[in-house]
């Protein structure tokens, strides 16, 4: 099994490499970057396969880099979860590039090396079993997305994107002040050895490891845009071009993934002191989270803006799953969140598309000339928001009746089922709204010099990520079997705790 | 010295959540600054405060210092580099693209008043 051993680090080190191959191959063809940042993009989704596959039974792979055993030494883990999302990363990447390579990458210098660099971030952000590594991942992924977030400048690209690296710094100071207490307190910063250590934290440390657990929520929290922390989100996201902020739809998915994977980890049943730190948290927040970005649907002016904000409210569905905290509301998060990421990614390159085949108004909600290939763009729209409005047959749907269902033995079951049904129809009737204004009210006939009909190489990256969405119907089964049993290991941690630290083989 | 160096690192944060506040790019940056280099010092002294003593063993040493933090720090400054002259080349854009140092963009008149 020479082979598996190394496994665990390939999806970190093959995008490095490649964005390292890429910047000396920065003079080279266009075509030859492209060939290999598609490639080594491609590659990552059987590397994703084969670990879920080897992580479905349950077992931990546990990675100790330059083999210095844990706590001492930093560990990549791959449990259920993190190849969970190491397989939604990379099968929405290969469809963003795809949309990218039409031309966009051009606009600005190092796209395919600032795409395999967040690539390389979010990988090892999903698989490190080490908080302070945690942070540098983030930083990588968040320095990647500065640059790709500014790709091809722009005015209110340059605005949307000073606030959003101004916000991201601030995070990452409160994220270091909450590691290095934490720190301060345990004197390590394994997750799994922080678990052991917070669980026997003496009561005149109690104080300081909330304050440190609250500190760090607050830092995820912004990062996954969770009320109040999302006001940087519609704006950075509606501006920036559209394969990266299709890209971006997995970004705040980090952001609720660290929330899980700690909260479960570490502040978890048997935490001491810190035992359900979260609970009168995460969910009202998320719930307020929902509705308000459903306020932001209504109230967009623009089809990117409306998407951002559908970003915004898929957040407050997720982290409302991973709020109630038991194991199926869980297993309906995780069935929810690879969802919700592509259809949003959809959502973002319909509008792009449909914005270039409007001409001079783009994706704006105003009356304008009949768009060319209104049919097709027609057809796609009406997929789309059916699936992001959680509407039957789509996965949306499951994945919303997973989370009513899982409500139905909680103390919040009426704000639960509230909330989620009523912006569920305020969103089935703003989209219905944006796509009456799109598709019927138009004023002239179409202006073939300033429209540019849909290709179908724009067509295909959107269409192939609707066909991902009814694979997640068809295979519904197995996937949330898979979902359910990964919410079960997490509500086990003694597993990843004697996986990581060597109790149990 | 530990109330020196807490005194120290409240001060600089308090000074960088201020500047960090204000409406022009430039304290903006200058606050951002300001945080990392209290963040920096309060890693610094999670692994308590020592004087004289190595950090790695040897045999002349009568106590240790913990050398974990000096790598964290050591990790933390290089990235609050690379950030601050990343925000510091964004700054500039932005004052080039929206015409001035104001971080909403604000037109003349009104970035002025600030």
């Amino acid at each position: 099994m020479m082979s598996l051993a190394h496994l665990p680090i390939l999806p970190v080190v093959l995008p490095l490499i490649a964005g390292i191959v890429l910047l000396v191959l920065r003079n080279r063809s266009l075509a030859v970057q492209r060939g290999v940042s598609l490639v080594a993009t491609l590659a990552l989704v059987p590397l994703a396969i084969l670990l879920a596959q080897t992580a479905s039974d349950g077992t931990h792979l546990v990675y100790a880099l330059g083999n210095w055993i844990a706590p001492y030494g930093i560990v990549l883990v791959v449990d259920r979860l993190a190849a969970w999302m190491l397989l939604t990363t990379s099968l929405l990447a290969v469809f963003a590039l795809l949309y990218a390579l039409r031309g966009i990458d051009i606009g600005g210098r190092h796209f395919h090396v600032l795409f395999q660099l967040q690539l390389f971030g979010l990988n090892g952000a999903f698989l490190t079993g080490d908080l302070f590594n945690l942070f540098v991942f983030f930083e990588i992924l968040l320095l990647a997305s500065y640059g790709l977030l500014l790709h091809g400048g722009g005015r209110q690209r340059v605005k949307a994107g000073l606030h959003y690296v101004v916000i991201n710094l601030v995070g990452s100071t409160l994220f270091l002040f909450a590691v290095g207490t934490l720190y301060g307190v345990t004197g390590t910063l394994n997750m799994a050895d922080l678990a052991v250590k917070l669980a026997a934290t003496p009561a005149e440390n109690a104080a300081l490891v909330q304050s440190a657990g609250l500190l760090l929520f607050g830092v995820f929290a912004l990062k996954a845009a969770l009320l109040p922390l999302y006001l940087w989100l519609p704006a950075a996201y509606a501006h920036t071009s559209a394969p990266v902020a299709a890209l971006f739809a997995i970004m705040t998915k980090v952001g609720a993934y660290s929330i899980l994977r700690v909260y479960t980890l570490m502040f978890g049943d048997d935490a001491g002191p810190v035992t359900g730190l979260l609970d009168a948290w995460l969910a009202p927040l998320a719930l307020v989270t929902l509705a308000l970005g459903m306020l932001g649907v209504v109230a967009s002016t623009a089809l990117r803006q409306q998407a951002a904000y559908l970003v915004v409210a898929s957040i407050g569905s997720l982290l409302l799953a991973f709020g109630l905290g038991s194991a199926g509301a869980i297993a309906a998060g995780l069935y929810y969140l690879p969802h919700t990421t592509f259809a949003s990614a959809a959502l973002f390159l319909l509008a792009d598309t449909l914005g270039r085949a409007r001409g001079p108004l783009a994706d704006r909600f105003e009356p304008g000339p009949t768009m060319a290939g209104a049919r097709v763009l027609g057809g796609l729209f009406f997929v789309v928001v059916i699936a992001i409005a959680g509407l039957p047959p789509l996965s949306g749907f499951l994945g919303k009746f997973m989370l009513l269902q899982a409500a139905l033995d909680s103390p919040l079951l009426p704000w639960v089922w509230g909330v989620v049904l009523v912006t569920g129809l305020v969103g089935v009737i703003a989209l219905a709204r944006s796509g009456s204004l799109l598709f019927y009210r138009t004023h002239s006939a179409h202006d073939p010099a300033a429209q540019t009909p849909p290709t179908p190489a724009a067509l295909s990256p959107i269409a192939g990520l609707l066909l991902l969405l009814i694979g997640m119907v068809i295979w519904a089964g197995p996937l949330s079997d898979y979902a359910a049993a990964t919410a079960r290991q997490l509500l086990q941690p003694q597993q990843y705790i004697g996986a990581v630290l060597g109790d149990t083989p | 010295m530990e109330m020196l160096i807490a005194l120290v690192i409240g001060v600089l944060t308090a000074g960088g959540v201020f500047l960090a506040l204000r409406g022009q790019t430039f304290p903006v940056v200058l606050g951002l600054t300001l945080m990392s280099y209290a963040v920096n010092l309060f890693l610094f002294v999670m692994g308590r405060l020592a004087i004289g003593v190595p950090p790695v063993i040897s045999e002349a040493a009568t106590g240790y210092t913990d050398p974990l933090p000096q790598a964290l720090v050591l990790t933390a400054i290089v990235i609050s580099f690379g950030m601050t002259a990343f925000v510091i080349v964004l700054a500039l854009k932005s004052r080039a693209e929206l015409g001035n140092d104001h971080v909403d963009g604000l037109q003349h008149e009104e970035g002025r008043r600030e």
